[in-house]
């Protein structure tokens, strides 16, 4: 394969990932999908999950993110994530209480209004931080 | 003698004065810097997106999401008001709300409902004071450390209250910051939103030989997902903005001051030494005086 392909991590708070990859995985809305160098430009809508990257030394990384949008181009993919931890950096700690604490909003109120789709989503982060973060531990 | 008394503790009270100013000025330059840092970690995200949303906008169809569309009659429309929750930064708030004052005073006129979502105490105050119904007020963000989520949250509301038809037109004041000697008050419309600029460079791109972008599920509904998100970036950075124009022009109302109290201690410490050289020489007169006429 001809070259790396630079990819880019960005949230609003700052630029997660910046480097040279030779292969980016990324959870797109209709499934996951692959980027190599050289990619035709497509732009997709991102589900939550992780994007797995391969990066120049040939290790795998992987990025958790919580939804967002991809743009790939030709020698670039982007990133833009409503947030995204490496997954070295995943608070495990903070996921456990955030699960508790979603767990918990969703036996007190079992309906189907704002506040429970919105612990929903906080489940789903939580639940998918934490077996990102103990994958590695294996 | 009295007015050496005076004198001096207006010396002292001055000097106080300026111990407080030169240590709000260093706090705010501090968080000045801060602040700044955030807006530069915002500045690749608000990028990106606007230029992905650009590419994305010609491809669309007008009628792609209903917050694109204007509305041909406008009866209520909301201003977001960004302004500090404390004062001592000059006219920084007044400018704010003088730009939201005459924008509002004007839509009144016109028989437009106005109403008001505030993000600090000062506009709050003022929209309380001026009889303007306030839909929401979120105190404590400007000037402190916040995420995007706040953006999110209200702007989410905002959106809502668009499509409901609460509202028909959502406009935004804030101030932008330029330098750090330099704030300026923005107005700026955010819903419906305004006609999205592509990008102007995609000609001599295509030169390279640049296909369209492929767009998964839809350039539609990947669009219908990205404008509410733009409703929130926009929200946010003028969030950010504000924030890190307090502080800067908190820092200069207060170097100002710090300032103007060297120069008034000067001017006290003139008065107060030419007083003390009057009591003298008076004393001295009053010995000598009273030796000459011991000596008669």
């Amino acid at each position: 394969m001809a070259g790396n392909i630079t990819v880019e991590i960005v949230t609003p708070e700052k630029v997660v990932v910046q480097e040279e990859a030779k292969i980016v995985m990324a959870p797109g809305e209709l499934g996951e999908f692959g980027v190599l160098i050289g990619h035709t430009p497509f732009l997709t809508t991102l589900k939550l999950g992780s994007v797995k990257y391969e990066d120049a030394q040939g290790l795998e990384r992987q990025v958790f993110i919580s939804g967002g949008f991809a743009e790939a181009r030709p020698d670039k993919v982007t990133i833009l994530a409503n947030s995204a931890e490496r997954r070295r950096d995943i608070d495990l700690e903070r996921a456990r209480t955030a699960l508790e604490r979603a767990k918990k909003r969703l036996e007190r109120e079992a309906r189907e209004d704002i506040d429970f789709t919105r612990a929903r989503a906080a489940l789903e982060r939580a639940l998918h931080r934490m077996q990102l973060a103990e994958s590695k531990r294996k | 003698m009295a007015q050496l008394k005076d004198v001096q503790l207006k010396i002292s009270a001055v000097k106080k004065t300026k111990q407080i100013t030169k240590a709000m000025n260093m706090v705010a330059a501090s968080k000045l810097r801060g602040a700044q840092n955030d807006m530069e970690g915002f500045r690749p995200y608000a990028g990106k997106f606007a230029e992905v949303l650009g590419n994305l906008a010609g491809k669309a169809g007008e009628d792609a999401s209903p917050l694109l569309i204007p509305r041909e009659e406008i009866k209520n429309i909301n201003i977001v008001l960004c302004t500090s929750d404390r004062g001592l930064c000059g006219g920084f708030n007044s400018n704010l709300i003088n730009k939201a004052a005459r924008f509002a005073k004007d839509c009144a006129e016109k028989g437009i409902d106005v109403s008001l979502t505030n993000f600090g105490k000062k506009g709050r105050d003022w929209a309380r004071k001026a009889g303007y119904t306030i839909a929401s007020e979120h105190l404590g963000i400007i000037g402190s450390k916040f995420g995007f989520n706040i953006a999110s949250i209200s702007g989410g509301t905002l959106i809502e209250e668009f499509l409901t038809g609460t509202y028909d037109e959502v406009y935004v004041v804030y101030s932008e910051f330029r330098s750090v000697a330099r704030q300026v008050p923005v107005l700026k419309q955010i819903l419906p939103i305004p006609p999205i600029e592509q990008e102007e460079e995609i000609e001599e791109k295509d030169t390279i030989y640049m296909p369209e972008h492929i767009c998964e599920p839809s350039a539609d509904e990947v669009l219908g997902q990205m404008l509410p998100r733009n409703v929130y970036v926009q929200l946010y950075s003028a969030m950010l903005e504000t924030s890190t124009s307090e502080h800067a022009a908190r820092m200069s109302a207060m170097d100002n001051a710090t300032k103007a109290c060297n120069d008034m201690l000067e001017n006290l410490t003139l008065i107060y030494n030419k007083a003390r050289q009057a009591a003298i020489t008076a004393d001295l007169m009053d010995i000598v005086g009273g030796a000459e006429a011991l000596k008669g």
